[in-house]
């Protein structure tokens, strides 16, 4: 009974091991365009769940600054962003990742918050220290979830 | 002809302002149906701004015209409680406001001025560090905390007396380096979310970010009535929520950093007319 628990125990911690194979911030490699080819974790992006996270006011947040009809059962989309209609037919997915991971290496200056970046603004709040905004899984399922939205 | 101009210009800012969702320049703040404010001015010098307008331009009409009658604006029920504090005696020396300043219509003007260097306590003071001044070293009274209820009522109260006056902060001399350091407050990335005032503010107002229309971050209506917490809103408590908002840790309410902040944001305002006690969302 005991060695049967101990198995199903090892089998969550390998899983679980598994699950952490991922690209720590500082170690995400760009290339001259700011994009990022390689996924940043060992398991493929969920679009259902990236809807999720893009949506979530305190993960992506991405409406309040761009609008997407796919999204349009949300009220209130911003416009300090372009619009991310059909945004899969315009960028490839290297530098979409690019974006979602830190933005101001393809647009500098830009105004977008970096998603997944080791170092934050100064003053941040303690409870946001040195964590980034999306988890790496995030990054890839929100990833997952742009590539679905393109033009009709 | 003239007449046919005139009344052609005024057929079209009318048609813009009935399709508007929101207000524009065209639209024209009166308030009690007899004080006229221009909500724009020309950019003061050294202005990355082509014009420099108030955030009551960027508010919905229905915003707006809460601050067009007195007796709508909610904020006028504060500005009564100072009224009524005015002449309360309070602290050691059984003082009230109205002992030194008879009446508080004396003080029309200081608002457009503020924050200023005061020269025998070498340091820049808002109009809080005032009020705490009369009421610790002149009443013998508790000072009041810098956004609670009294002390925005009380600010309220006295900014009201420059209603409609230009804002003209100095921003030579000795508040110098005050400029220079709420200047670069104002340019400083800081929080998790890594945005300065300037990315808002100078590089997106006018557009929507979520529900709320961006504004130049003006405080010439400040102390201001939010519909968002229905309660009077110091400029320092403001800072604090933009700070948050961006998760960054704010600075202290009357702090050397949210003052040098607040007198290099008004000198950014200069020439807009005090609005005060403004109403916004």
């Amino acid at each position: 009974m005991r060695r049967i628990s101990f198995a199903a125990l090892s089998t969550v911690l390998i899983s679980t091991s598994a699950f952490a194979a991922e690209v720590a911030p500082g170690d995400v490699s760009f290339d001259e365009n700011g994009g990022v080819s390689a996924s940043i974790t060992s398991v493929a992006g969920d679009p259902v769940a990236g809807k999720a996270a893009f949506i979530n006011r305190k993960q992506g947040n991405c409406l309040a600054c761009h609008i997407n009809d796919d999204a349009s059962g949300q009220s209130f989309h911003g416009e300090v962003g372009p619009s991310l209609n059909g945004a899969a037919s315009r960028w490839e997915e290297a530098q979409l990742r690019g974006i979602i991971v830190n933005s101001k290496l393809t647009f500098e200056g830009t105004i977008m918050p970096s998603f997944y970046r080791a170092t934050n603004g100064a003053r941040t709040m303690e409870k946001f220290a040195g964590k980034t905004i999306l988890t790496a899984q995030q990054v890839e399922d929100v990833l997952a979830y742009l590539k679905t939205l393109k033009e009709e | 002809m003239n007449t046919l101009n005139k009344t052609l210009t005024c057929t079209v800012a009318a048609l813009t302002f009935a399709t508007a969702l929101y207000a524009s320049e065209t639209d024209v703040l009166v308030i009690n149906e007899e004080i006229t404010i221009p909500t724009s001015a020309p950019a003061p010098e050294g202005s990355p701004l082509d014009k420099v307008i108030s955030g009551w331009s960027f508010r919905k009409h229905e915003t707006q015209a809460l601050q067009m009658d007195d007796f709508d604006n909610p904020s006028f029920i504060f500005v009564d409680k100072a009224s009524d504090q005015w002449t309360k005696v309070e602290g050691t020396e059984g003082k009230s406001c109205a002992s030194c300043h008879e009446d508080v219509e004396a003080f029309k003007g200081l608002r457009t001025v503020l924050p200023r260097w005061n020269e025998a306590k070498s340091e820049l003071y808002s109009m809080e560090n005032y009020i705490n001044d009369c009421r610790t070293e002149r009443m013998g009274a508790e000072p009041w905390k810098w956004s609670k209820g009294k002390m925005t009522a009380m600010t309220a109260l006295i900014s009201l007396q420059s209603r409609g006056l230009p804002m003209s902060v100095k921003t030579d001399g000795p508040v110098e380096p005050a400029m220079k350091l709420g200047k670069e407050l104002y340019y400083t990335r800081v929080g998790q979310l890594d945005m300065a005032c300037s990315n808002c503010h100078e590089d997106n107002y006018g557009v929507m970010i979520r529900a709320d229309h961006l504004s130049q971050g003006q405080i010439n209506g400040f102390p201001t009535y939010r519909l968002k917490n229905s309660k009077l809103n110091s400029t320092h408590a403001r800072f604090k929520g933009c700070m948050k908002n961006i998760r960054a840790k704010p600075f202290g309410q009357g702090s050397a950093e949210f003052k040098a902040l607040e007198l290099y944001v008004a000198s950014r305002g200069n020439g807009l007319s005090v609005e005060s006690p403004a109403v916004r969302n």
